[in-house]
C-alpha cells in the first residue's frame, strides 16, 4: 500500500508518524515526572526546528522558485499548504470561542469563510493559473494595461496584509508567553525567527512545504483534545457527528436555568448597575467631585477609627484610578454601562437562529448575519496570499482540484470548531453554574489568574451563576485539555497546533508583501531591465525588512489591531474583487472603470469603518463620536457597501469609457480549453 | 471581439448555474434558519445542523461537480489547445 503513494506522500507520511512518536514519548517522559515547563519547551523547540530543516531544503535562487514554488505543487499538497495559509492563528483558538458567546450567529464565520472558496473555484483560481504569472497586482496590470492599477492594487494587498501578518505575530507571543512562560515580547521575536527559517532561504516553495507540516500539526492538535472530551461525555470519540444530542441537551438546561429565580435576580442586579452608570453620566462633571468626595469622606472616618491600615490603603487606591476628567469619566463609565447592560440581558438560547425579542430585532440579526456571510466570502475569495497559492499548480485542472482539496482539509477544522463550543457551553451549564464558587474545579481558576476567565459574585450568595461568569473567546480551546482532565502534553499539543496556525498564515502573507514590493514595485515599475538575481536579492532583504517591521509592531500590543484584521476581509473585497470577476467575464470593463471602481470601492470601505469605529476626528469630518451605522451593520461588514459600489462604479464607468484594446486578447487567452500539459 | 467559442459559453453557463445554487444555499436557505430548526436531524436542529455541517458538504458537492465537468469539457475540446 505504501508503494502506491508518491515519494512526497510517504515524506509527509514519515513526518507525520514521527511527530505522533514525539507526542508519545512525551507523554510518557511527563507520566515519569518531567515538569510541564520543559514539555512545552519540548513542543516549541522540535516544531519549529522541524519547521526550519524544511526551510533549508528549500532553499532556492530562482526567480519562479522564490516566487510560486516552480509551478510543480500538486493539487492535494498545494489544498493542504493553502488550508494552512487560511487558517490563522484566529481560526485556531478564536473561532471555537465566538461560537460559544455567540452560538448560531457565530456561524456566519463558519459559512463565511468556507462559501469563499466556492467563487474562488469557479471564478479565480483556474483563470489566475491559466494566466500564469507571479501575483494578482501581475493579473490586473495585464488586463487592464499600466501600471496606476497595478500601484493601487499593490496599495490594497499591503493594506489588507499587513495588519493580518501583525495580528499573527501577536498570536505567537501570547501563545509562546502562556505555555512556555517566555516574557511577551521575547516570544514576539521567537515568533519572527520561526517565520524567517521558513520563508527567507526557499520563498513560497519553502513557505509551501513548511505549511504542510504545519497543516498536519494543526488538525491533529485541533482534533485531539475534543475527541477525547466527546469520549468521556458520550462514549464516541467523533465529536461532530454526536454534538448533536449534547446540544439538546444544552438546550434543555437553558431552558431549566436561564429563567430560575437566582438568574434572574443576578441579572436585575446587572441591571441596577448598569443605571446607576448611566445617572453619573448625566450628572457629569458634577458626579465625578462627588464621588470623590465621598471616598475622601469615608477614608477619613477610617482614618479617625481604629481599622486596619489595609482597607484604608483600598480606598486610597480606589479614590487614585478614579477617572482623571470628565472626558475620561464618561468613557470609562460608558464602557461599564454596556456591560453591565449585556449582562443584564437574558443570555443566547445556543442553538437559537436570530435571537430577538421583536420581529424588528430579529430581521435586524438575520440581515446582519447574511452581510457579514456577504463580506466573509468574497473576502475569502480576494485575499492575495490565498489567491496567489493558486498560481503554484502544475496546470489549470489541477488548480480546480486544489481547490477541492483546500476547502476540504479547511472544513475539517470548521466542523469540529461548533463541536468544541457545545461541549465547552454542556460543561458550563451542568457542571459550573449553581456550584459554590469555593468548589469550582481547578481550570476556572487557573486561568482566571491568567484573566481569561472572571466571575463576579454580584449577588453575594457565594455560588456561581451563569451570568456572573465571562469567558474570553481564546479560553475555549486552550482550556478544553483541562476540562477533561488530560494530562499537559496534550495542553502543549494544542500550543503546538495554535502555533503551527499563526506560523502558517503570517508567512503567506509576509511573501504576499515582499513579492507586491519586489516583483510589482521594483521589478515591474522601476527597474525592468534588472538582472534576475538581483530581484531576489531585493525580495529577500524587503522580506527582513517587512518581518522586521511587523515583529516591531506586534511587540507594542497595539490593541486595536487584532479587531482590525476582520476589517481585511472588507478590504481585500471591495478592492480586488469587482475588478477580478468583470475583468474576467465581462469583456467591455475598462481601464477606467477598474481604476475608479476599486479606489471608490476600498474608500467607501475605510470610510465606513472610521465613521463607526473612530469618533472625533473632525479633520475627517467625524464629530461627536462614533456615528450612526447603516441599516443596522456593524463595522466588519463594512465590505457590503464598499463591494456594491465597486461593482457599480467599475459597470458605469466602464461603459462610458471606450474598450481597451488589448482586452480581447488577453481574454481569448484565459478563456480557451486547458489540456494536461501546459508549459508555465 | 470574436463571438465566443462554444468552449467558453459551455463554461459560464456551467459556472452560472452553480454560482445560482450557490447564492440560494447561501442566502436563500440561511434566511429560513428560525423555521428549519422546527425539523430535527440526527439529534440537531436542522437549521443548525445545516449553517454548521450541511451547507459546508454542499460547497464541496459545487466543487467536485465543477471540476469534473470542467475535465470532461477541456477533453471534449482537447484539439482546440494550441501548442504554446
Amino acid at each position: 500500500m505504501l508503494s502506491s503513494l508518491t515519494r512526497l506522500q510517504r515524506y509527509y507520511l514519515y513526518y507525520t508518524a514521527i511527530f505522533l512518536l514525539f507526542v508519545v514519548v512525551l507523554a510518557a517522559l511527563e507520566q515519569a515526572g518531567m515538569p510541564a515547563r520543559w514539555v512545552g519547551y519540548a513542543f516549541l523547540v522540535f516544531t519549529v526546528s522541524m519547521y526550519a530543516t524544511i526551510g533549508v531544503f528549500s532553499r532556492t535562487t530562482d526567480v519562479s522558485e522564490y516566487y510560486v514554488a516552480g509551478r510543480r505543487v500538486p493539487a492535494f499538497f498545494n489544498g493542504m499548504a493553502t488550508g494552512a495559509d487560511w487558517m490563522s492563528a484566529a481560526s485556531f483558538m478564536g473561532l471555537a470561542g465566538t461560537l460559544y458567546l455567540q452560538g448560531f450567529q457565530g456561524l456566519a464565520y463558519v459559512i463565511g469563510w468556507t462559501g469563499g472558496f466556492v467563487l474562488v473555484a469557479l471564478l479565480l483560481a483556474p483563470y489566475l493559473r491559466r494566466f500564469g504569472q507571479y501575483t494578482i497586482p501581475d493579473f490586473l496590470s495585464a488586463r487592464y494595461g499600466g501600471n496606476t492599477i497595478r500601484l493601487i492594487a499593490v496599495f490594497a494587498a499591503i493594506l489588507a496584509s499587513f495588519v493580518y501578518v501583525v495580528a499573527q505575530i501577536y498570536g505567537v507571543g501570547v501563545i509562546t508567553s502562556r505555555f512556555v512562560s517566555l516574557q511577551f515580547e521575547v516570544g514576539v521575536f521567537v515568533g519572527l525567527a520561526g517565520i524567517l527559517v521558513c520563508s527567507f532561504l526557499g520563498g513560497m516553495r519553502a513557505v509551501t512545504w513548511t505549511q504542510v507540516a504545519q497543516y498536519l500539526i494543526l488538525i491533529v492538535a485541533y482534533i485531539t483534545p475534543v475527541a477525547i472530551l466527546s469520549y468521556n461525555v458520550t462514549g464516541v470519540p467523533v465529536p461532530q457527528m454526536v454534538y448533536g444530542q449534547v446540544l439538546s441537551e444544552v438546550s434543555k438546561l437553558e431552558e431549566k436555568l436561564f429563567d430560575s429565580p437566582t438568574e434572574l435576580e443576578v441579572r436585575d442586579r446587572y441591571r441596577e448597575r448598569a443605571d446607576q452608570y448611566a445617572q453619573k453620566i448625566m450628572q457629569l462633571p458634577h458626579s465625578l467631585t462627588q464621588e470623590r468626595e465621598r471616598l475622601s469622606i469615608q477614608i477619613n472616618e477610617l482614618k479617625s477609627s481604629d481599622v486596619q491600615m489595609r482597607e484604608i490603603v483600598l480606598l486610597e487606591r480606589q479614590r487614585r484610578e478614579l477617572p482623571q476628567d470628565p472626558a475620561q469619566a464618561r468613557e470609562r463609565w460608558e464602557k461599564e454601562m454596556y456591560e453591565a447592560l449585556a449582562r443584564s440581558k437574558p443570555p443566547l438560547r445556543h442553538a437559537e437562529p436570530f435571537p430577538g425579542d421583536s420581529e424588528a430585532e430579529r430581521n435586524a440579526q438575520r440581515i446582519n448575519f447574511l452581510a457579514l456571510i456577504f463580506c466573509l466570502t468574497i473576502g475569502t475569495a480576494a485575499l492575495p496570499h490565498v489567491l496567489m497559492r493558486y498560481y503554484t499548480t502544475p496546470t489549470v485542472a489541477q488548480a480546480r482540484q486544489s481547490v477541492f482539496w483546500s476547502l476540504l482539509f479547511i472544513i475539517i477544522l470548521y466542523v469540529t470548531a461548533p463541536a468544541y463550543a457545545v461541549f465547552a457551553k454542556f460543561e458550563v451549564l451542568s457542571n459550573l453554574a449553581g456550584i459554590p464558587i469555593a468548589k469550582l474545579p481547578g481550570w476556572v481558576a487557573a486561568w482566571a489568574k491568567v484573566g481569561l476567565v472572571s466571575i463576579e459574585d454580584i449577588n453575594g450568595d457565594g455560588i456561581m451563576q451563569f451570568a456572573e461568569l465571562s469567558l474570553n473567546p481564546d479560553v475555549i480551546v486552550l482550556a478544553t485539555p483541562e476540562i477533561a482532565g488530560m494530562p499537559y502534553v496534550v495542553s502543549g499539543l494544542v500550543a503546538a497546533g495554535a502555533l503551527a496556525a499563526a506560523l502558517s498564515t503570517a508567512d503567506g502573507l509576509l511573501l504576499t508583501i515582499t513579492s507586491a514590493l519586489s516583483h510589482d514595485v521594483y521589478y515591474r515599475v522601476f527597474r525592468p531591465q534588472s538582472s534576475t538575481q538581483f530581484r531576489l536579492v531585493i525580495a529577500k532583504s524587503l522580506l527582513l525588512v517587512v518581518a522586521v517591521l511587523a515583529a516591531t509592531v506586534a511587540a507594542q500590543k497595539p490593541g486595536t489591531i487584532l479587531s482590525m484584521v476582520a476589517w481585511a476581509f472588507s478590504i481585500a473585497g471591495s478592492a480586488f474583487f469587482p475588478a477580478l470577476v468583470l475583468g474576467i467575464f465581462w469583456a467591455r470593463a475598462t481601464r477606467a472603470g477598474a481604476i475608479t471602481g476599486m479606489l471608490v470601492g476600498l474608500s467607501l470601505t475605510v470610510y465606513y469603518i472610521l465613521r463607526l469605529e473612530f469618533g472625533g476626528y473632525s479633520w475627517l469630518g467625524f464629530s461627536d463620536g462614533p456615528l450612526n451605522p447603516w441599516f443596522h451593520l456593524q463595522s466588519t461588514s463594512a465590505g457590503v457597501f464598499g463591494i456594491l459600489a465597486g461593482f457599480v462604479t467599475n459597470i458605469a464607468v466602464s461603459l462610458m469609457t471606450r474598450p481597451s484594446p488589448q482586452a480581447a486578447e488577453f481574454l481569448e487567452r484565459i478563456r480557451r480549453p486547458g489540456g494536461r500539459e501546459e508549459s508555465p | 471581439m470574436s463571438a465566443p467559442s462554444s468552449y467558453w459559453r459551455k463554461t459560464s453557463r456551467l459556472t452560472a448555474w452553480l454560482l445560482l445554487i450557490w447564492v440560494v444555499l447561501t442566502f436563500g436557505v440561511t434566511w429560513f434558519a428560525r423555521e428549519l430548526n422546527e425539523y430535527s436531524f440526527f439529534g440537531f436542529p436542522f437549521g443548525f445542523y445545516f449553517a454548521a455541517q450541511g451547507i459546508l458538504l454542499c460547497y464541496l458537492g459545487i466543487i467536485v461537480h465543477y471540476s469534473r465537468r470542467m475535465r470532461d469539457l477541456d477533453a471534449e475540446h482537447a484539439s482546440e489547445i494550441d501548442p504554446e
